[in-house]
């Protein structure tokens, strides 16, 4: 399979790779995708109390576009508020890595990880 | 660094297919360029000479497996060998009874050559090998119902490179007056082969394998005692009646010369390759969490089938692009399945995916090895960090246990 240079420089080279402390009240975590389907994501958000977020990691069992897809969003996360952090959609992802038809669920696995972070995020703090 | 993009990866896939010796090849050049007789034709030199060529070349497949070169029936290759036995035999002993027993990790072509059987109005059981891919002889032979007419198990497996015991599952054949038919197109040049004392009524052979050209292959069809088949390919009466088509001179030069060479100089090549292949094991499995696929010890030394954890499979492909091997994932396969013969086994579906079969042969060099031993230590540990499967794994937590969304 043919991959775009910006799929296979996120692969090569994975922005925030990692994890933060998960009972940290300041971090959401989203999960999502399972072993059985090829793709599991995990997502981390430090938000302050303001409302930005201040870090992005992630980790991404899953081919070279699910691994682009949730380098890149940590990227564009790093800086926004939670309300502009829930507006990413999955086709801005899928159209800045140029993902053929049959990788665009890598983008949307990457829009649901976003989401389930921030849910995650505000069932801790009681929001 | 443009040199080394540029540069072709390794070849660590000799079970998809091996290039052609350059001994081969040189032997095959003058009967493009000169002796470009046909051997059919009887009433001038050009065709006696390709003739002689032929039956020479049917001479050295015969002698690699110790048959009569009269057993010898050329086809395009093992695919077509496979159809021409199961479809062949099957439809001209239906009288004695219509059901098939095969394995489930065979090849396709003989998969698809028995359900082409079954659309037929014949019957089938694809019997499960054991998890070490290895068939069952007490199962097998309890497979075997009154009205089987043939039965079909390769010699070696192309994907896991087991070795069935084709002798005692041939002896339960020939007490139950089953045909037995017998894929060894991965097992030519690797073990032997002894047709005068293996109970085996038909069996498939491929030349670019074996160092030889593609395109040609070969069934043997035992004369005593005599078994018979239907032609699948109708024409000008070639090769007995059992398969019509101008025989191509040059192909059949090449597996000639193939097969001789594989005779004569298996026993050293097969003791150099299990070093090589010894050394790969050994250096991958120092890594936590990789599994062999399928029987180490009923093995050919070209086979490593391995499975690395908590590493998916596409992503692993695109990380070894440096060499060439193949896998059992399903992005890297036609029919976008994992690996039916994995599954067979019993292996999980992550498990398929993350597989990797290693096929050493003629050309590998130790330096080939020892640069695929770092090349995958330093891939498989950059994808485990970046997996949340490993992170989970070295917590402690057990990932069959844990509910996954679906999605």
């Amino acid at each position: 399979m043919a991959y775009s240079d910006k799929v296979l420089d996120h692969y090569e080279n994975p922005r925030n790779v990692g994890s933060l402390d998960k009972n940290d009240p300041h971090v959401g975590t989203g999960m999502v995708g399972a072993p059985a389907c090829g793709d599991v994501m995990k997502l981390q958000i430090r938000v302050s109390d303001d409302g930005v977020i201040e870090d992005a990691k992630f980790k991404t069992y899953g081919c070279g576009s699910a691994i682009a897809s949730s380098s890149l969003v940590t990227e564009w996360l790093k800086g926004k508020t939670l309300d502009q952090a829930y507006e990413i959609k999955n086709s801005a992802i899928a159209e800045e890595l140029a993902l053929p038809p049959v990788k665009i669920h890598c983008s949307v696995l990457a829009e649901d990880a976003i989401k389930s972070a921030i849910a995650d995020l505000k069932s801790k703090q009681g929001k | 660094m443009t040199e080394l993009r540029e540069r072709q990866p390794i070849y660590l896939d000799y079970s998809s297919t091996t290039p052609i010796d350059p001994r081969v090849a040189e032997k095959m050049i003058p009967y493009i360029t000169e002796h470009y007789g046909n051997p059919a034709s009887r009433s001038h030199s050009f065709g006696w000479t390709a003739e002689k060529a032929v039956e020479e070349a049917r001479e050295e497949v015969a002698k690699l497996v110790n048959a009569d070169s009269r057993e010898i029936v050329w086809t395009s290759g093992a695919t077509e060998s496979n159809n021409l036995a199961i479809k062949g035999a099957s439809h001209f002993y239906s009288a004695k009874g219509k059901h098939i027993l095969t394995i489930a990790t065979e090849h396709k072509c003989v998969i698809d050559s028995v359900r082409e059987l079954e659309r037929d109005g014949f019957t089938a059981t694809y019997l499960e090998p054991e998890p070490n891919g290895l068939v069952d002889l007490e199962k097998f032979k309890k497979a075997i119902r009154p009205d089987t007419v043939l039965a079909s198990v390769m010699l070696v497996n192309n994907e896991i490179g087991v070795v069935q015991d084709i002798e005692a599952l041939g002896n339960i054949c020939r007490e139950q007056k089953v045909i037995f038919h017998v894929d060894a197109a991965q097992a030519t040049g690797k073990v032997m082969i002894n047709l005068e004392n293996l109970p085996v009524d038909l069996m498939s052979f491929s030349a670019h394998k074996t160092y030889g050209p593609k395109g040609i292959g070969a069934l043997y069809v035992r004369r005593k005692p005599r078994i018979r088949i239907e032609a699948q390919m109708h024409g000008g009466g070639h090769e007995r009646g059992m398969r019509s088509g101008t025989l191509p001179t040059h192909q059949i030069v090449g597996m000639g010369e193939a097969f001789r060479i594989a005779r004569i100089e298996m026993q050293l090549e097969n003791e150099r390759i299990r070093k090589l292949r010894d050394k790969l094991l050994h250096g991958l499995q120092d890594m936590e969490e990789v599994y062999v696929n399928g029987d180490l010890k009923h093995r050919i030394p070209h086979n490593l089938n391995i499975s690395f954890n908590y590493v998916e499979g596409e992503s692993l492909i695109m990380a070894v692009k440096d060499i060439a091997v193949s896998s059992g994932s399903a992005c890297t396969s036609a029919s976008l399945e994992p690996s039916y013969v994995l599954r067979a086994l019993g292996r999980s579906d992550e498990l398929a995916h993350s597989s990797i079969r290693f096929s050493i042969g003629r050309f590998t060099t130790e330096a080939d090895v020892d640069f695929t031993i770092q090349l995958l230590k330093d891939k498989i540990q950059k994808l485990r960090e970046l997996s949340p499967l490993w992170e989970m794994f070295k917590d402690g937590i057990d990932i069959s246990k844990v509910e996954w969304a679906a999605h």
